[in-house]
């Protein structure tokens, strides 16, 4: 599996030959509090790059998740849709969004790495 | 994500720096800055109301006082819709202040004192409210807002065991009654009231002993709670936040809250917006507020349209959250009346797509007020 790189709208992505699985960043998580809600797209979708992909509700608000990167949905994770909450507790881990299939894995380079981001993060406080 | 922060001439209140110690995060409300949640979280805060106790400061709000005359009583009775004649000494009511076609400018708590009233107004709109209401006095009617008091709102079934430990006599007052009482070598006023729908009482208590008050219930296990795990309470409780659930356009049949007008005025009038109201206390509202059940999790927000089965639009959505101890989402709104009775289907529109729905009954929580 590739490094994790994330983007600047607190997605983070990793990628397995030319599957990417995305998911919301434990940041997002701690700035949304409790995830009351969540819409996973379904298989087949095609997403742009930054082109809206899903849909997290917290207690506060609606907030749309973003793809990090373009390609077809192959997956979207049913177990969080049916378990909001349990995003909370491991964002960065099991409780990925979805998957896809990419196009041109050189969208990658665009993002940031795992300190680049927490940089990001403490540079552009909530 | 996050929220804006206003640095320009916002007001603070005297617990500021408590509530930033206790980690909290703050928004703009009402032109002041104010705890939204602590570090639990909306949630967890929202539970522990519910089966312990918590408090949450609702300093921002105006503890509006009013002294005179019995003149002072019909002034008041000319808009706000209860029987303030009636009203005994340390009694309170819900009402709302009203304008000439009956639109609720505010809804607000009146209690009798013994030299007139006290009228705890919503912090948004204290300002205009005193306008409108100073055009109805008297000269020889005083009134005056109390900055110098600080009002916490004490919540849950604990609440009356911890209170009771440190003010002998609470518990004595039942739901919607107050006392003075002596705390800390100073007199302080409080009810047995709240907008949780939990038992518990309400602390008018000056600036200055505020602290030790709260030092004292958190000592006792009572967790800070923000605005955001009130609204979420609140809404289970059925009740109605201003701005959102009760504009100025909105009159009280059609909020369904004509419960709220005394039943002696409801028969003689003689306040604001008495035509309109007679007129719909007879043959009823075209809309009326509801309570709202989305099917499954997804949550219908403020401004979500309402269809009915075969399509029309019928209404929109005034509030809406998921519900931590329903544990389900949970809304009210306006609908046509025709399409108000309880388990009506209907579609909610999120995101452009429908969702359905249920017509509920309110409370979604069952209030458990000490009557």
């Amino acid at each position: 599996m590739s490094e994790k790189k994330f983007s600047k709208k607190h997605e983070w992505v990793t990628l397995e030959g030319d599957i990417a699985t995305v998911g919301i960043t434990k940041h997002a998580t701690e700035m949304l509090g409790d995830i009351v809600f969540v819409e996973v797209p379904e298989a087949g979708k095609s997403i742009e790059k930054e082109g809206q992909a899903a849909v997290v509700e917290s207690t506060k608000a609606a907030s749309d998740v973003y793809s990090p990167i373009s390609g077809e949905v192959t997956e979207g994770n049913k177990a969080i849709a049916d378990d909001p909450s349990s995003v909370n507790g491991d964002p960065e881990g099991a409780n990925w969004f979805f998957k896809l299939k990419i196009k041109d894995k050189s969208e990658l380079e665009t993002l940031m790495s795992k300190d680049e981001y927490d940089k990001f993060c403490k540079e552009n406080p909530s | 994500m996050g929220y804006k922060r206003v640095i320009m001439g916002v007001q603070k209140t005297a617990l500021y720096d408590l509530h930033k110690s206790l980690g909290a995060k703050f928004v703009p409300f009402a032109g002041y800055e104010m705890p939204i949640q602590y570090k639990d979280g909306i949630v967890k805060e929202h539970i522990s109301t519910r089966t312990h106790a918590g408090f949450f400061d609702v300093s921002h709000m105006g503890q509006f006082f009013l002294e005179g005359d019995e003149t002072l009583v019909e002034s008041l009775e000319k808009i706000i819709p209860s029987d303030l004649k009636s009203l005994k000494v340390n009694h309170s009511k819900y009402s709302f202040l009203l304008n000439e076609s009956g639109g609720i400018i505010d809804d607000l708590i009146v209690t009798k004192t013994n030299k007139g009233f006290c009228i705890i107004l919503n912090a948004a709109c204290k300002e205009n409210d005193i306008k409108h209401i100073s055009k109805f006095l008297d000269k020889n009617h005083k009134y005056f807002l109390n900055n110098d008091l600080s009002l916490i709102a004490l919540q849950g079934p604990k609440s009356v065991e911890i209170l009771e430990k440190l003010i002998p006599g609470v518990s004595e007052l039942k739901f919607m009654s107050g006392n003075n009482f002596s705390y800390d070598s100073e007199s302080l006023y409080i009810t047995r009231s709240g907008y949780t729908g939990e038992d518990g009482f309400e602390i008018s208590i000056s600036n200055k002993k505020v602290k030790n008050l709260i030092n004292f219930l958190m000592k006792n296990g009572v967790k800070p709670i923000g605005l955001g795990a009130r609204d979420t309470l609140r809404l289970e409780a059925g009740l109605c936040l201003y701005g959102h659930d009760l504009t100025e356009k909105i009159n009280p049949v059609e909020a369904n809250l004509k419960w709220a007008i005394a039943k002696k005025r409801k028969e003689v009038g003689g306040f604001n917006g008495w035509n309109k109201i007679k007129d719909l206390l007879t043959n009823g509202s075209e809309k009326i507020r509801v309570g709202i059940k989305p099917e499954g999790k997804v949550i219908a927000r403020e401004n979500t349209k309402i269809f009915s089965s075969n399509g029309e639009e019928i209404g929109f959505v005034t509030s809406g959250t998921f519900g931590p101890s329903v544990n389900r989402p949970v809304a009210m709104g306006y609908i046509k009346s025709e399409f108000s009775e309880i388990g009506t289907s209907i579609q909610l529109e999120v995101r452009g797509k429908k969702y359905e729905g249920k017509v509920s009954e309110l409370p979604f929580y069952k209030k458990s007020y000490v009557k």
